[in-house]
């Protein structure tokens, strides 16, 4: 199992150096003089040219990558102008914020998301099912930032019961009930959409899972049909859960942008769309890579649990 | 598949119509934007700002600056169904000619292209356009093409596992051999047929592309005022949420209704075009085989362990009955073995699983008949009793051990369930009892072999797995479907031997399923051969197979080899069993034997006594039955 998750590990370094590789070609794209878009219009001639020095930007293409690269292993993404702090504290500070609230909303959409998908599979062309199905194909179509607002109005403005925006809780004030309050609406707006999708195709694994033959064994033992379903079925059914489980993280996270948007979270992606208004390059870089890195890592964590689940994976 | 008969499939999706519908009267309206009577979508008007919906002059209000909102909401919608259609369609057109060049030169081009396409796929889709953005600065252009390049990696995907099917099809070599060169061999061949599956993928991706260009507006990165799609309006509505909502719900309400039609449309496309649901295939049986039946026949006189009465089953597929079982009787007494024997659609196996009602339903329905286990009826009990006799008193022996035994669980944790499924027994317990099951089918290493999984184990071994389980809580009755016909030889007379000594042992009643007269020579006290769903003979097994009487049973023991009579012609059975939907008035057997009658092909004939405890379903038996 170690020596498993060292190679996958091992392998997961091409695929960050392709991500920064990417990253640092579509910056190139930058129209101008790059210095004056990262410092922004009202730089001085002399910033220009000190940024110019310290990015390389005089050295040709490849070099400046590697020296970009290198100062990024050394955990030197640069300065961020607008907010004159070290990208990297930035980033991982707005992480964390994100990280609470994506996670929360991966959780949320994986429980009710195969709970729905496994009671849909199971009462197939029955009442329930065709209640989930109409639920989930209004879910999957609703924008989740349009679906945020619409929370806002009535839970927050109409029933006054939660608050409007922010989280306080980890920048002190506030304790986990006060976390809790602030986290309902943003990750119950952010897990629906994928809900929606993991619903959808747990349903249809499941129906693919319900049809095998060891599902006819399990009946024929006298298993007891709650088991045969929740068990038997769920247990090879999540062989296929997993992975979408594993591509919704990603999209909960891109979602998370809007969200953070909408609920004024203090997240990463919030962070992203005010430093790409405010043309503060180097954060949106440095913001970019930490956050792709991170994904690849979890995807890497996938797919260790699926090695867990199923035994004929080999290790 | 035809485009009419797509059409008709399409049509009966409702959902998918209404969707269809909703869709088309959108993209009408706002293809008719510059010939409506409307506003100008640009005028501001600050006096009257945020006029309620339904105010005069304004059906559906104005927003911050006065602008009339149903006026900028059928531009906004124009805008956005242009910028998800161009996006949709750059996403196809590069994704295709990467998908198509990477699947047709195969090799080093493949291996790169995928490769970098693979990367792209490693991002949360949205960092790469917000880094995108970030780089060309915010724009509806610039906005258009991040979710363009976005959704390329999907388009390549798809398009490359079709291109590689098609590379090496016989019509590309000629093509090849021809003399035409690459680039006309991707247009002209490649292309064509990889194009529905380029439509396919737009029709499933249009409304998210509509969704996300939206969305990157929403966030201020895409439409710049005073220009405005859908998410730009809704963004701007949401500064003044609270006070004055209508601004925010009236375009994310267009939205939702765009994404929605074009969801469920593609829904109905994706499902006309899979036939695994138009067959109606994808359907889960239910835990019992339901029953449909007018009467209960009257229990026997003498009720045996296992009363098979008159028993129908039929496969009800959309207006079509296939008729399974016409009316099987047999029985099976304590510590018999029966052998049930037949070609491979001749019903056997049907027969063995409406015991304990596990045909899978839907479509399997038993139509009538009774089952009774010890006199008790069971296709019209209670499901809790049906579930309590299941593997406790009569348990189930499967052909195919690695499909019938759960991959993800280990061995002995599916004997143990077996035991615990009807006993509540302690684990440790019910462990050591797993393990003596084991030993008494005879696995070597028996204890080490209980955390093993399925597919760790030998064909000879799962299927001795499979026999302990149906041991596990000592039955009366085992059904044998077809154990061994997954086996080499070898492995296939240990078995046989196995069953006949825990037979013997145990004085468990077997019903044995089989195609092989050899099998049941070894095994069975008793055999009943069925055709077309209905048992044509039954008797004594050396009786038969010494003086077979009817035509049919007299064929497949001529078709078993013996040794030693190498001389002996084979007979194979000319022609095929009569298709279960279509059954011939009379005898079935009649179009393939060469004595039939045209008294054969009418009327019911009857399975009527020919000697001492035996049967025979023919006007004219084979030789002196005595």
């Amino acid at each position: 199992m170690g020596g498993y998750i060292l190679k996958r590990l091992l392998a997961a370094i091409p695929v960050i150096l392709g991500i920064t590789v990417i990253v640092f070609l579509i910056m190139s794209l930058i129209p101008g003089d790059p210095a004056t878009a990262i410092l922004g219009s009202y730089a001085t001639p002399e910033n220009v040219e000190k940024l110019n020095r310290d990015l390389g930007l005089d050295k040709p293409l490849v070099s400046q990558y590697f020296i970009w690269l290198g100062n990024m292993v050394q955990g030197d993404f640069g300065r961020s102008f607008s907010l004159n702090r070290p990208v990297l504290d930035e980033v991982l500070e707005r992480f964390g914020a994100t990280l609470i609230l994506a996670g929360t909303s991966l959780v949320l959409c994986s429980i009710f998301g195969i709970l729905a998908g496994v009671i849909s599979a199971s009462r197939q062309y029955g009442l329930a099912d065709k209640a989930i199905t109409f639920v989930v194909l209004i879910g999957i179509s609703i924008p989740s930032f349009f679906l945020g607002m619409m929370m806002i109005l009535l839970f927050a403005v109409k029933l006054r019961w939660l608050p409007v925006s922010g989280m306080y809780a980890i920048y002190g004030g506030g304790d986990l009930p006060d976390l809790l309050r602030h986290l309902a609406m943003p990750a119950i707006a952010l897990a629906v959409v994928a809900t929606g999708v993991i619903a959808r195709l747990s349903r249809s694994a499941m129906l693919e899972v319900l049809r095998q033959d060891f599902i006819r064994t399990a009946r024929a033992k006298g298993v007891k049909e709650n088991r045969v379903v929740w068990r038997h079925a769920l247990k090879a059914a999540m062989v296929s859960i997993i992975p979408v489980i594993g591509v919704q993280a990603g999209f909960v996270l891109s979602g998370a942008v809007y969200i953070e948007t909408v609920f004024q979270w203090p997240g990463v992606g919030r962070m992203l769309v005010t430093a790409i208004l405010t043309r503060d390059i180097l954060l949106v870089q440095g913001g970019v890579v930490i956050v792709a890195a991170c994904y690849v890592l979890f995807n890497l964590a996938v797919d260790v649990a699926q090695s867990l689940l199923d035994p004929r994976v080999k290790i | 598949m035809n485009a009419g008969a797509f059409l008709k499939l399409f049509a009966r999706n409702r959902l998918a119509a209404a969707g269809g519908l909703i869709l088309v009267f959108v993209v009408l309206i706002a293809l008719a934007a510059p010939i409506l009577p409307l506003q100008d979508p640009y005028a501001q008007d600050t006096a009257d700002k945020f006029l309620r919906p339904f105010s005069d002059g304004h059906f559906l209000g104005t927003d911050h600056l006065g602008r009339d909102i149903l006026s900028r909401l059928i531009w906004g919608t124009r805008l956005s169904l242009v910028v998800g259609l161009v996006a949709s369609f750059g996403a196809a057109f590069f994704g295709s000619i990467i998908g198509i060049v990477a699947g047709y030169f195969g090799g080093r081009t493949d291996n790169w292209l995928m490769r970098g396409i693979d990367m792209l796929m490693a991002f949360p889709y949205i960092l790469l356009a917000l880094a995108i953005v970030a780089a060309l600065g915010p724009g509806l252009t610039n906005a258009l093409i991040a979710v363009a390049v976005v959704n390329i990696p999907f388009f390549a995907r798809n398009i490359r596992g079709v291109t590689v099917t098609l590379a090496h099809k016989e019509f590309v070599d000629a093509a090849r051999l021809s003399g035409m060169t690459d680039i006309r061999i991707m247009l002209s061949e490649i292309l064509p047929n990889v194009l529905p599956v380029i439509v396919i993928a737009m029709s499933t991706t249009v409304g998210w592309m509509i969704l996300e260009t939206a969305g990157l507006s929403f966030l201020g990165l895409g439409s710049q005022p005073p220009v405005a799609d859908l998410g730009s309006m809704l963004g701007e509505g949401r500064n003044a949420l609270i006070t004055d909502p209508h601004a925010s719900i009236i375009p994310g309400i267009m939205i939702f209704v765009i994404v929605m039609s074009v969801n469920l449309m593609g829904d109905g496309i994706r499902d006309a075009l899979d036939p695994r649901l138009r067959s109606g295939a994808l359907t889960r049986p239910m835990a019992r085989t339901l029953v449909d039946r007018d009467a209960v026949p009257e229990p026997p006189a003498n009720p045996a362990l296992l009363d098979l009465q008159d028993l129908r089953t039929e496969f009800r597929v959309g207006n079509r009955t296939l008729k399974a079982l016409s009316g099987v009787s047999l029985e099976v007494r304590p510590g018999e073995c029966l052998g049930l024997i037949g070609e491979s659609g001749s019903g056997k196996s049907v027969t063995a699983l409406s015991v304990m009602g596990l045909v899978a339903s839907p479509p399997g329905v038993i139509a009538g008949g009774a089952v009774r286990y010890a006199g008790q009826e069971l296709l019209g009990a209670p499901f809790s009793e049906l579930r309590e006799l299941r593997g406790n008193r009569i348990s189930y022996i499967f052909q195919d051990p690695l499909a019938t035994l759960h991959p993800l669980y280990t061995v002995g944790d599916q004997i143990v369930e077996a035991i615990q499924a009807h006993r509540s027994t302690p684990n440790a317990q019910a462990r050591a009892r797993a393990l003596e099951l084991l030993n008494a089918v005879r696995i070597p290493n028996a204890e080490r072999r209980l955390g093993d999984y399925p597919h760790e184990l030998s064909g000879g071994m799962r299927q001795r797995v499979g026999i302990a389980m149906a041991l596990a809580n000592e039955p009366d009755l085992i059904i044998a479907d077809e154990p061994t016909t997954a086996l080499d030889v070898t492995v296939q007379a240990q078995i046989l031997a196995l069953l006949d000594d825990l037979r013997r042992d145990r004085g468990v009643a077997i019903l044995f399923i089989t195609h092989d007269f050899g099998v049941v020579a070894q095994l069975c006290d008793r055999v009943a051969v069925m055709y077309a769903g209905r048992i044509v003979e039954t008797g004594p097994t050396d009786a038969i197979l010494d003086a077979p009487a009817h035509p049919y049973t007299r064929r497949l023991i001529a078709c078993v080899p013996r040794l030693g009579e190498g001389r002996r012609a084979l007979h194979a059975i000319p022609g095929l069993p009569p298709a279960v939907d279509d059954l011939p008035a009379g005898c079935a057997f009649a179009p393939r034997c060469d004595k039939a009658t045209d008294a054969c092909r009418t009327g019911e004939i009857t399975l009527a006594k020919s000697a001492a405890n035996r049967a025979v379903r023919c006007l004219y038996p084979e030789g002196d039955v005595a």
